[in-house]
């Protein structure tokens, strides 16, 4: 019989490490798993081990000599400027030994994803590894080398044919995938990311659309800083309808960053836990309308790896597995165990209880207004007829 | 920055006993809104731009069979503008931008030794003010506010520069209207500004951004 969904998964994962004091963490995906599993929501039945990526298909979206890059790397055999040119050994991409291994079993994991929902073993599957959405065709940046969402998504244009709808969360925008497609009608990348007015990487805005063939078939939603829970779903859900309406897709991959909570370190959104509940429903909502369930969902950033990505990242799966959020307690175990490592205080429950932790926005209705106006431009653009 | 780095150097230009049909029909193919008035040495001697051609149309609200449109086919100097205001090859971006705001132009031909050898428009000045905001390239935004006092940029440029990140590219403008501060901002081609918001707060240095990020943000 055909499951709902499968949980990719390797302790190899967490060899994507560039450094101790680095905030890319993949302990986060430990954690993740760990809470699932404590919540007797994951079993060893839904867990499937990530294939590795060959360079082949790491070459549907990088260049080789960027790959072989990589792989000199760990043998310390790059000059100066291929390191520049590479961006590899920069403060964001510091190289580290098996880099070029660690970044094909993640890229691997987002294809054993896509493998399984296109062979309809299960409906959607989840590869928390993945989702390193700043990778350029022959550039490391942001954390990521190797860019598994534009290969998993060439990878099923290439083998299957089918019209993909990229849904980015992540609180930095995706241009290393909007950049694969940006000419491609049959895949539409939707980003709802903090503006890059001061944040990283400074693209994703509402103009940019796409060009030639792909022309109208990239969105782009860049929401203020200290943006909260409200006006972002707002936003969100009034975009992504419309444009799932409009584009139809016949798969959907959702890059599932963890990084807009009020926690995270290093973005100045707001929100809190409800944007996490709110998102895999509606992704799941919409892969059962258009897609017959077709959803792959992938990790992302996400730098409070305490308090916000294991929460969000386990609800993903929860929608996934069960149709519906977990709510209530953690479970006291989980708490126990982690809460000696973590040098701040472990949340208790699914939402968030503190509400001393969420400030006082004075902006507050500006930001709102402005974040509406901005949905407003990014729909007048598609669904109005245009004028000759 | 000269304006010999930023002009295109392919002209469309017209001679003056061109008719306004022609204007009119390169104005179109070339998708562009000025054209140049050349003399046999292609020198300037005027200037015709979309909107002179359009006023010297007749409305598309009268267009019909009965009217022959006999305007269009009058010569272009007839209706050029001269004389025309150019730059040289060796000008100052900074400087021709002045000269697009005084005299609220949108397009000036480039001569040199009195030969038309380019063109910058109002948007190519846009694009490359664009560029020079660094804005195009993968950064993260730092400002920081600094007494405008001698050797101050070299002391906060260290700072970034002893974690070897990459400065994108530097602005420096007056901090609102006291002349006794100066506002820098830096883009640095990094994801995780932490720990230089940190080094730059432990050397005293007040930030406008990020600056308000309310607890439990650092």
């Amino acid at each position: 019989m055909k499951r709902n969904a499968a949980f990719i998964f390797s302790d190899q994962f967490l060899e994507y490490h560039f450094h101790e004091n680095h905030p890319f963490n993949q302990k986060r995906i430990q954690l993740t798993k760990e809470l699932l599993e404590q919540s007797n929501a994951l079993t060893s039945e839904d867990l499937l081990l990530p294939r590795k990526a060959s360079d082949k298909e790491i070459a549907l979206f990088h260049d080789e000599d960027y790959i072989e890059a990589v792989k000199r790397a760990s043998f310390n055999q790059l000059t100066d400027d291929e390191k520049r040119e590479f961006g590899l050994g920069t403060e964001d991409t510091p190289i580290f030994d098996g880099m070029h291994e660690a970044s094909a079993l993640l890229v691997g994991g987002s294809l054993t994803a896509v493998d399984e929902v296109i062979n309809e073993r299960v409906n959607h599957s989840l590869n928390i590894g993945g989702g390193l959405h700043h990778g350029f065709k022959r550039k490391a940046s942001g954390f990521c080398i190797y860019n598994d969402a534009a290969i998993a998504i060439r990878y099923i244009r290439k083998n299957y044919n089918l019209r993909v709808l990229y849904v980015d969360t992540d609180a930095h925008h995706g241009d290393g995938v909007q950049s694969a497609f940006y000419d491609d009608p049959n895949v539409c990348t939707f980003s709802i990311h903090e503006t890059g007015r001061y944040l990283f990487p400074g693209t994703g805005e509402v103009n940019e659309r796409g060009i030639k063939q792909g022309f109208g078939y990239s969105f782009n939603l860049p929401i203020d800083a200290f943006t909260q829970d409200e006006s972002f779903l707002e936003v969100y859900e009034g975009a992504i309808r419309r444009i799932a309406e409009f584009f139809k897709p016949d798969i959907i991959i959702t890059q599932n960053g963890a990084d807009a909570h009020t926690y995270d370190p290093l973005t100045h959104l707001c929100t809190s836990m409800k944007i996490y509940e709110r998102i895999p429903e509606i992704s799941h909502e919409l892969a059962h309308e258009y897609c017959n369930g077709k959803w792959i969902a992938l990790g992302g950033g996400g730098y409070d790896i305490w308090r916000v990505v294991p929460r969000a990242w386990a609800q993903i799966w929860n929608v996934m597995k069960m149709g519906t959020i977990s709510t209530g307690p953690l479970p006291r175990t989980w708490i126990e165990k982690w809460k000696k490592e973590s040098p701040v205080n472990i949340p208790n429950h699914w939402h968030d209880t503190n509400e001393e932790a969420f400030p006082y926005i004075p902006r507050k209705p500006e930001i709102n207004d402005k974040n509406s106006k901005l949905l407003n431009q990014l729909l007048k653009y598609t669904f109005k007829p245009q004028k000759k | 920055m000269l304006v010999q780095e930023i002009m295109k150097t392919e002209v469309i230009t017209l001679p003056q006993n061109a008719t306004i049909a022609n204007a009119l029909q390169l104005l179109q193919d070339h998708r562009i809104r000025h054209i140049p008035i050349v003399n046999d040495n292609n020198e300037v001697i005027g200037i015709v731009s979309d909107r002179d051609v359009r006023d010297a149309s007749p409305s598309v609200l009268l267009k019909n069979d009965s009217i022959e449109q006999n305007e269009l086919e009058n010569e272009i100097k007839m209706i050029m503008t001269t004389p025309v205001i150019t730059i040289h090859p060796l000008d100052f971006v900074e400087e021709i931008a002045r000269v697009f705001y005084d005299k609220e132009i949108a397009c000036l031909p480039v001569v040199n030794k009195n030969k038309l050898v380019g063109i910058v428009t109002e948007k190519d000045m846009l694009y490359t003010l664009i560029q020079l905001t660094g804005i195009t390239v993968q950064s993260s935004v730092i400002e920081v506010k600094v007494p405008d006092v001698p050797g101050i940029i070299p002391e906060v440029a260290a700072i970034f520069g002893k974690r070897k990140v990459n400065i994108a590219s530097v602005l420096v403008y007056p901090f609102k209207d006291d002349p006794n501060y100066k506002i820098l901002v830096f883009r640095i081609q990094t994801m995780n500004p932490l720990p230089f918001i940190q080094d730059l707060r432990n050397a005293g240095y007040k930030l406008m951004w990020p600056n308000n990020i309310p607890e439990p943000k650092v």
